[in-house]
């Protein structure tokens, strides 16, 4: 199969993705997304794209199956954690100053990053005064993600970056162990609204004062990672909030001069009073 | 049969990948590359959990420029670019620099893997691939998507190698081009495939 019959196939199949489940990966970047469907190929025992393309528009499981290869959660609790210290010294401290507070958590995956956000916020006492939106585009993950529910083997690493975060408490606090998998505090969820929203087709749905959206934007191509980027923009309140991966930036956004990176090694930025 | 000399003026991109004793074998290599060499991109397995200090040490060794890979980047000649820690290292068509944290790759993220199947789709028969000294058997799937795109592949001569895992197994998987000591790469890099300025 040469790389061009492919390219004509993947082209293909996110058009029909498109046509008939209104998914719109149209703009990811095509590196990893091939990768990600190389995988999908295999575990449907298909050869082709244009098999997955037969499959998936005749049966919406086939669809289901591939949306998980598209969409793999690869994420951990505080992630970077100097990038949540650096939101503890440098965010926290205006967030404070707000009688309340909304957040998004763009691209939440299973959650992991949302209910470190809460952990962080109940160390400040900001909590109780903040909604947390946490949004992603798979039903699937969306459902773990309101479970809560992490594999216990996962909590050592996670312990060890809240921990490096500028922790004021413990982890353990915050989970039950139960049958070889950590049970998250369901008062942390009560902050938290778990929503379905897309980068690529959906609109701003509210005014908030900080964004976290890492490591997202890295699967998408320029044009919508402009667009991503204008959303944040939008949702943002004067003098509001952008944190992104670690090997992410505004270098070659249109964005660029909205914002005023705060913490350059740990990508916050803050939406320019101008802007 | 492919010969060192018909290498020569045919490398577009270099693409290496190693990981134990992968430091000292890239300082006898990078110092090779001149100012105006083919684009570098290399995977060298390193703890996932600290900012690497590669670029810093490789920097004043080479006349090359050599950066961390950031998400998106034009692709220039003249530079080295290593894979960052925790992220895997693709090129996407452009063609650009593009970075994922998708699951690791025999245990590794980058993975060698990654970056030279996508490497192979961008680059075609200009590709050079480079397996070095390792452990792990990352690199080998690899440098035969480089053969079989009909691009360079060399491994280095398992012999002269700090471990010879990676090595081992990359000639095992594919025919590779030339099994070379670290010196006979070097001189590849500085004069057969992208020695001087065109």
């Amino acid at each position: 199969m040469s790389t061009r019959d492919f390219d004509i196939e993947l082209q293909l199949l996110l058009d029909a993705i498109y046509l008939k489940y209104h998914y719109d990966f149209r703009s990811y970047a095509h590196a990893s997304l091939k990768r990600r469907l190389k995988s999908a190929m295999t575990q449907l025992g298909c050869r082709t794209l244009s098999q997955v393309q037969d499959r998936i528009v005749h049966d919406p499981s086939a669809f289901t199956a591939v949306l998980g290869f598209l969409t793999v959660p690869v994420t951990e609790m505080f992630r970077d954690p100097l990038y949540f210290l650096a939101l503890r010294e440098q965010v926290v401290p205006v967030l404070r100053t707000y009688p309340s507070l909304k957040i998004w958590v763009a691209g939440c995956s299973t959650g992991e990053e949302a209910y470190s956000l809460a952990i962080l916020l109940r160390e400040e006492q900001l909590l109780e005064r903040t909604i947390i939106y946490a949004t992603d585009i798979n039903a699937q993950t969306l459902q773990k993600a309101e479970a809560g529910v992490y594999e216990s083997n996962r909590i050592a690493g996670f312990t060890e970056n809240h921990r490096k975060s500028g922790a004021r408490t413990s982890l353990s606090d915050y989970y039950t162990a139960r049958y070889g998998r950590a049970v998250f505090d369901k008062s942390l969820r009560k902050n938290i609204v778990f929503s379905d929203h897309s980068l690529a087709t959906d609109s701003v749905f509210a005014e908030v004062q900080l964004v976290s959206c890492r490591n997202v934007l890295i699967y998408f191509n320029r044009d919508l990672q402009e667009r991503a980027l204008g959303l944040f923009k939008d949702a943002l309140c004067r003098k509001g909030f952008l944190g992104l991966g670690a090997k992410e930036s505004l270098r070659f956004s249109m964005y660029a001069d909205a914002f005023v990176e705060i913490a350059p090694g740990d990508r916050i930025y803050q939406k320019d009073e101008a802007a | 049969m492919r010969t060192l000399e018909s290498m020569k003026g045919q490398v577009s991109a270099v693409v290496i990948g190693t990981s134990a004793g992968g430091i000292d074998a890239l300082s006898a290599l990078l110092p090779a590359l001149s100012r105006g060499c083919a684009p570098v991109f290399i995977v060298l397995h390193l703890p996932r959990e600290r900012p690497s200090r590669l670029v810093d040490l490789f920097q004043h060794k080479c006349s090359a420029r050599v950066c961390e890979a950031q998400d998106k980047d034009p692709i220039e000649r003249g530079t080295i670019y290593f894979a960052p820690p925790d992220y895997h290292l693709l090129i996407d068509a452009g063609p650009h620099l593009a970075l994922s944290t998708d699951e690791l790759v025999h245990f590794s993220r980058p993975s060698i893997d990654v970056l030279f199947e996508s490497a192979a789709e961008i680059y075609g028969e200009g590709l050079l691939g480079i397996v070095l000294t390792g452990a792990s058997e990352d690199g080998a799937a690899g440098l035969a998507a480089v053969h079989r795109a009909g691009g360079w592949t060399v491994a280095q001569d398992p012999a002269t190698a700090d471990v010879s895992i990676m090595a081992e197994a990359a000639i095992k998987r594919t025919p590779v081009d030339f099994v070379l000591s670290l010196d006979q790469i070097a001189s590849v890099l500085r004069t057969t495939a992208i020695g001087e300025l065109q």
